[in-house]
């Protein structure tokens, strides 16, 4: 069943009077079926941020469609769409940045049940928020009792696990991530992915996860999604598409992931 | 490849019994003393009926300008001597720490509110209401406060709190701007990004993602506009454009002792002394805030 269809999605930026709008999103149509994973991969500037930011509804596109569950986002009454917020959820990047550094973890990952919830306000229902919280933190690998802490005691690969439990704190069904790992090092990134593919597990999800790492794609992927100056040149199930590319930017990309075993890498130079 | 990386802190939770902030102060001398100036400052306002040897307006004209208590002619009942008019100058001073501290706080206070607001709206929103805000702000930078808060006075008349609300009305500029250009930097941060996709609105985001992030720099200008306060209050009692007569302030003391400077120092310099203290020590306290108010500038 289909959860996320994007359709004809289109994201100018800038163009007064005498100047050609920049074009970020050109014409993007494409459906994400609940429970896969779907990468999104591309060089830098080949409009993915974009893409994400729209269909996050944080920006509104010039032109198309994004049908979350069947539903047109565009219409939506703002107590609408922060309905259809609780079923999306992203998490970002860079984990430095992406939590208020003035607040404690517990209020971090408690912050969307206190925006969809305003019974879980006031000191009053703080014990079963905290309890909530830490079941949070506990599902991701984290000790309930790191509640208390502010972000910059935590390490980066536990600051990303911190933005999954935010992401999670909602039991969404869509999870957006935004290169969740190119910020960490590759071991921590490991336990990363292999927490996402838990999750996804237990929880049904669906992930649309943004990457210009090919090798992490490679291992999360159900499908790809090859993007570049903001079309989508080639789509199709992973192993088609890391192993019989159709397209030559497909090829190129490639071609440009460093290969591990030196010998076939000169092999792979010479032919 | 996989070598596991240690999920909980390091840090003994036997040292997160007293919050760092406040250790960190314990151990800076300059801040003590700085805050220790304004409690005796505070305290002397506060119980200056208990702390004033004398009725701060009680005259004795047999008793006209005589030098502090160690100086010869000194009585001891006037430690700090006296005016022209025979009055305690030391009670005085105490009674117009009162009002000093109460303008300076209020005044500091009022425009804080108002700066960070229109700070918080202009930098959030952007905009026509940045362009309107802004624009206010020019005119009111443009426009000299002290004239202004002198047309004011003249015009409604003087008294304790049209001082306070022309001073708190025009200080506003200055937190105004830098809340703004804070919130500019602010609003592209990725928690805030991440506040939106989440659902929340303009109003929570501002107050649960902004305002305790220019929290720092609201207290630093804060504690220089106390300052600014008391002095430009002093300036309007000197002009004679504050407060009525019968409250004590240093700025009058100040206008009252200019007379008498070739002959009888004392009732000028003894307040002017105050007065510089004070400004001294709430600007070193502001700073000391300031660091405290980071939680990371005190990590060990």
């Amino acid at each position: 069943m289909t959860l996320l269809e994007l359709r004809g999605l289109r994201k100018e930026y800038g163009g007064r009077i005498g100047q050609a709008a920049t074009v970020a999103v050109d014409g993007v149509s494409l459906a994400v079926a609940e429970g896969e994973t779907l990468a999104l991969v591309g060089e830098s500037g080949s409009g993915k941020t974009t893409l994400v930011r729209l269909l996050l509804r944080l920006t509104e596109p010039t032109a198309g469609q994004v049908l979350f569950d069947g539903g047109d986002l565009a219409g939506l009454t703002p107590a609408r769409l922060r309905a259809v917020r609780r079923e999306m959820q992203v998490v970002l990047q860079d984990p430095y940045s992406s939590m208020n550094p003035r607040m404690r973890v517990t209020d971090i990952v408690a912050e969307p049940l206190v925006t969809h919830d305003p019974a879980v306000r006031g000191r009053a229902r703080r014990p079963g928020l905290r309890e909530r919280v830490g079941g949070l933190l506990e599902a991701v690998g984290l000790p309930a009792a790191v509640q208390d802490r502010y972000p910059h005691e935590f390490s980066g690969g536990q600051r990303q696990r911190i933005s999954i439990a935010r992401a999670l704190a909602l039991e969404p069904r869509l999870l957006v991530l935004d290169e969740p790992t190119s910020a960490l090092d590759v071991s921590v990134q490991a336990q990363v992915l292999d927490l996402l593919a838990e999750l996804q597990r237990r929880r049904g999800l669906t992930y649309v996860f943004v990457s210009h790492n090919l090798a992490v794609v490679r291992a999360v992927a159900d499908r790809v999604a090859v993007m570049r100056h903001g079309r989508i040149v080639e789509i199709g199930p992973a192993a088609q598409v890391f192993d019989a590319p159709g397209h030559a930017y497909t090829r190129a990309l490639l071609d440009a992931v460093p290969d591990p075993d030196p010998r076939r890498a000169r092999r792979r130079k010479a032919g | 490849m996989t070598a596991p990386t240690p999920t909980t802190d390091p840090t003994p939770p036997a040292a997160r019994g007293i919050p760092s902030g406040v250790r960190a102060v314990l151990r800076n001398r300059l801040a003590l003393a700085a805050m220790a100036v304004l409690a005796a400052m505070a305290l002397a306002g506060l119980f200056a009926p208990l702390v004033a040897p004398h009725d701060p307006n009680a005259q004795d004209l047999l008793a006209r300008l005589r030098p502090p208590a160690w100086l010869d002619g000194g009585a001891p009942g006037h430690l700090l001597g006296t005016d022209q008019l025979g009055r305690d100058l030391l009670s005085r001073l105490v009674y117009g720490a009162r009002v000093s501290l109460l303008v300076g706080l209020s005044a500091a206070l009022l425009a804080g509110v108002i700066g960070a607001v229109v700070g918080l709206v202009s930098g959030f929103l952007g905009g026509w209401p940045d362009r309107v805000l802004m624009r206010l702000a020019d005119i009111q930078l443009a426009f000299p406060s002290i004239l202004l808060a002198l047309a004011i006075v003249g015009f409604v008349g003087s008294g304790l709190w049209t001082v306070i609300l022309v001073l708190g009305g025009t200080g506003w500029v200055a937190y105004a701007r830098v809340v703004r250009s804070e919130v500019l930097s602010l609003r592209t941060r990725d928690f805030v990004t991440e506040a939106r996709a989440i659902g929340a609105g303009d109003l929570a985001i501002m107050r649960r993602h902004l305002l305790p992030n220019v929290m720092a720099p609201l207290a630093t200008i804060g504690t220089l506009q106390v300052a600014a306060a008391i002095v430009a209050e002093a300036s309007l009692s000197y002009l004679g454009l504050g407060v009525p007569k019968e409250i004590v302030t240093w700025g009058a003391m100040l206008s009252d002792g200019q007379l008498y400077l070739g002959t009888s120092w004392w009732i000028a310099v003894f307040p002017g002394l105050a007065l510089m203290c004070t400004a001294l020590a709430i600007n070193v306290t502001g700073d000391v805030l300031r660091d405290v108010a980071d939680p990371k500038a005190y990590r060990r």
